[in-house]
């Protein structure tokens, strides 16, 4: 059986995010966690799979604070199956697992979550210092971390370098990206920064690795998002739509490099999104709306191209007619994304792309919104998920 | 930041954890070499360092030096302090070696000033020491000087 049609999101719930309050990164997880379970009409003791990503990482305070075992031991459940995947095609391979395990039968019920307090645990740390604290590097950090690369934004600048100068894309137009983004954050009241950001105010705004300024990063927070995947067979049981998968993305083609790939503006998403597309009869031209990484600003542009949204190097002309707005063909980032609502690691706007597929999303909805694709990763890492109101599969 | 003088500054750069599959790369700069792993088979040039090439799968590979010349491909102000070990501003870029089309490697671009870089600046490698390791850096055309 394909994953996707094993199965469907049954559950969902975010907490309150917040900047610069001390949290417990425990509660939050067990708060979302039982909402999830709650609202996919489940008790706790029917939980019998857990899946995260990316697992407790110790070497960054509050990047991923919340060990499985930990919620596990909290909540008292009876698990057959149960991992975190601390390499794979980004954060929705959490998803993509719990889906494969109740596909292959390991489990019914597959509480999926992720929780940060990369707000609160950088209270107390020399101000600025964001990265890595490791001092001996293994793996492909190691190729940038020592060379002067000590963040995701240094490499994220490099990559938007390149693609301004073979596509001519300007500050102007990336711009469009936060600038919209922000306009959508104004109506969603969870939302971390909600006033509105002009150009004015985006073309003034500090360097942080040039091109990149302060409103193309997203934004760190405490929160936690959690999720409920279940056998399709309880779709009519659940008293909200159930969500479907209609296609999963989670390959990896070439390099797992930021640098090595033939096409260096490609980056992993492009490998996903082909193979999502390959795995469904629905085309873009389907799509209702688009939840695109955004980590940095560029993602979403290079999201675009790869999902076959827009063409390669058009995203500039195609941000300028405003069809990515939230009164656009095809509207982005809905929640106001990362660079507005705050950083959950990719889970946040699939959080969204539920939201908008239950009809619950408040001043922001989307009318008719019945299809949705969710793309989250950077750099080699990449991985999307076609979503669907109910699951017809 | 500590203002002990280069050695106890050194000590904050987070290094690679060297094996003998990545030593080659990381040591070469003691004989001034920029040593890239490469295939015998099929002439590939592997970065980074891998025990077989992943184009012909051929197991006979070898470091082999390399020009250590190349282009800027892309690059950045660096400005936000992010590590102690690296003071803002900096020009941090990506250079495309003129061996292979993607054989590029990161590197801090020392020697031009932000204003004067640009995508396609010819630029050779330069090697600085920390401790064991020697890491990459780019120098313009031209104008290098070895540092250490």
């Amino acid at each position: 059986m394909r994953a996707e049609d094993a199965a469907i999101i049954a559950g969902i719930a975010q907490s309150k995010v917040s900047r610069g309050v001390p949290t417990d990164p425990l509660q939050l997880t067990v708060d979302s966690c039982l909402r999830a379970i709650q609202d996919a009409g489940l008790e706790p003791g029917a939980i019998d799979g857990i899946s995260a990503q990316p697992g407790l990482v110790l070497e960054l305070p509050g990047m991923s604070p919340v060990q499985i075992g930990d919620l596990r031991d909290a909540l008292g459940l009876t698990l057959t199956w149960f991992t975190a995947a601390r390499e794979g095609p980004g954060h929705l391979i959490s998803i993509v697992n719990a889906c494969a395990a109740i596909a292959a039968g390991l489990a019914t019920n597959v509480l999926c979550f992720r929780t940060v307090a990369e707000s609160s645990g950088r209270l107390g740390r020399a101000a600025g210092v964001t990265t890595t604290s490791s001092t001996t590097l293994l793996g492909r950090e190691q190729y940038y971390v020592p060379l002067g690369g000590s963040s995701a934004a240094n490499l994220a600048a490099v990559l938007t370098r390149r693609y301004m100068f073979e596509y001519g894309l300007t500050r102007e137009q990336l711009a469009l990206v936060p600038i919209s983004q922000r306009h959508n954050a104004a109506l969603n009241p969870n939302a971390i920064y909600q006033d509105p950001l002009d150009l004015d105010t985006y073309m003034h705004a500090r360097t942080i690795s040039s091109p990149l300024c302060l409103y193309d990063c997203d934004v760190p927070i405490d929160g936690s998002v959690a999720f409920v995947v279940s056998q399709r067979q309880r779709q009519f049981d659940l008293g909200h739509p159930a969500i479907g998968i209609a296609g999963i993305g989670c390959a990896l083609r070439d390099a797992n490099s930021w640098t090595q790939r033939r096409d260096f503006l490609s980056m992993g998403a492009n490998d996903s999104a082909a193979m999502m597309w390959g795995r469904t009869s629905l085309k873009p031209a389907d799509l209702d709306f688009a939840q695109l990484y955004d980590g940095f600003s560029i993602f979403p542009i290079l999201w675009m191209e790869s999902l076959g949204l827009v063409g390669r190097g058009e995203a500039g002309a195609y941000l300028e007619d405003g069809r990515h707005r939230l009164s656009g063909r095809l509207p982005m980032n809905t929640s106001g994304g990362q660079l507005s609502a705050g950083r959950l690691h990719g889970l946040g706007l699939l959080y969204e792309a539920c939201v908008q597929l239950r009809d619950e999303a408040g001043k922001r909805q989307l009318v008719g919104a019945e299809v949705g694709v969710v793309a989250t990763g950077g750099g080699p890492d990449g991985g999307c998920l076609l979503l669907t109101r109910g699951s017809s599969n | 930041v500590s203002t002990h003088g280069r050695t106890k500054l050194n000590t904050v750069v987070p290094l690679p954890f060297v094996t003998p599959g990545t030593a080659a790369f990381w040591e070469g700069g003691a004989q001034g070499k920029l040593l890239i792993s490469r295939c015998s088979n099929c002439s590939w040039w592997i970065h980074p360092p891998g025990p077989i090439c992943p184009n012909c799968r051929s197991r006979d590979v070898l470091p082999t030096p390399a020009s250590g010349k190349g282009a800027v491909y892309s690059y950045t102000i660096a400005v936000h302090q992010f590590h102690p070990a690296f003071p803002t501003p900096y020009v941090f870029g990506v250079v495309a070696l003129e061996e292979q089309e993607n054989l590029r490697i990161y590197g801090i671009l020392r020697h031009v000033s932000p204003d004067d870089v640009y995508i396609g600046l010819p630029v050779q490698i330069a090697f600085r020491r920390v401790d064991r390791i020697y890491l990459m850096e780019f120098l313009p055309t031209g104008g290098g000087q070895h540092e250490s």
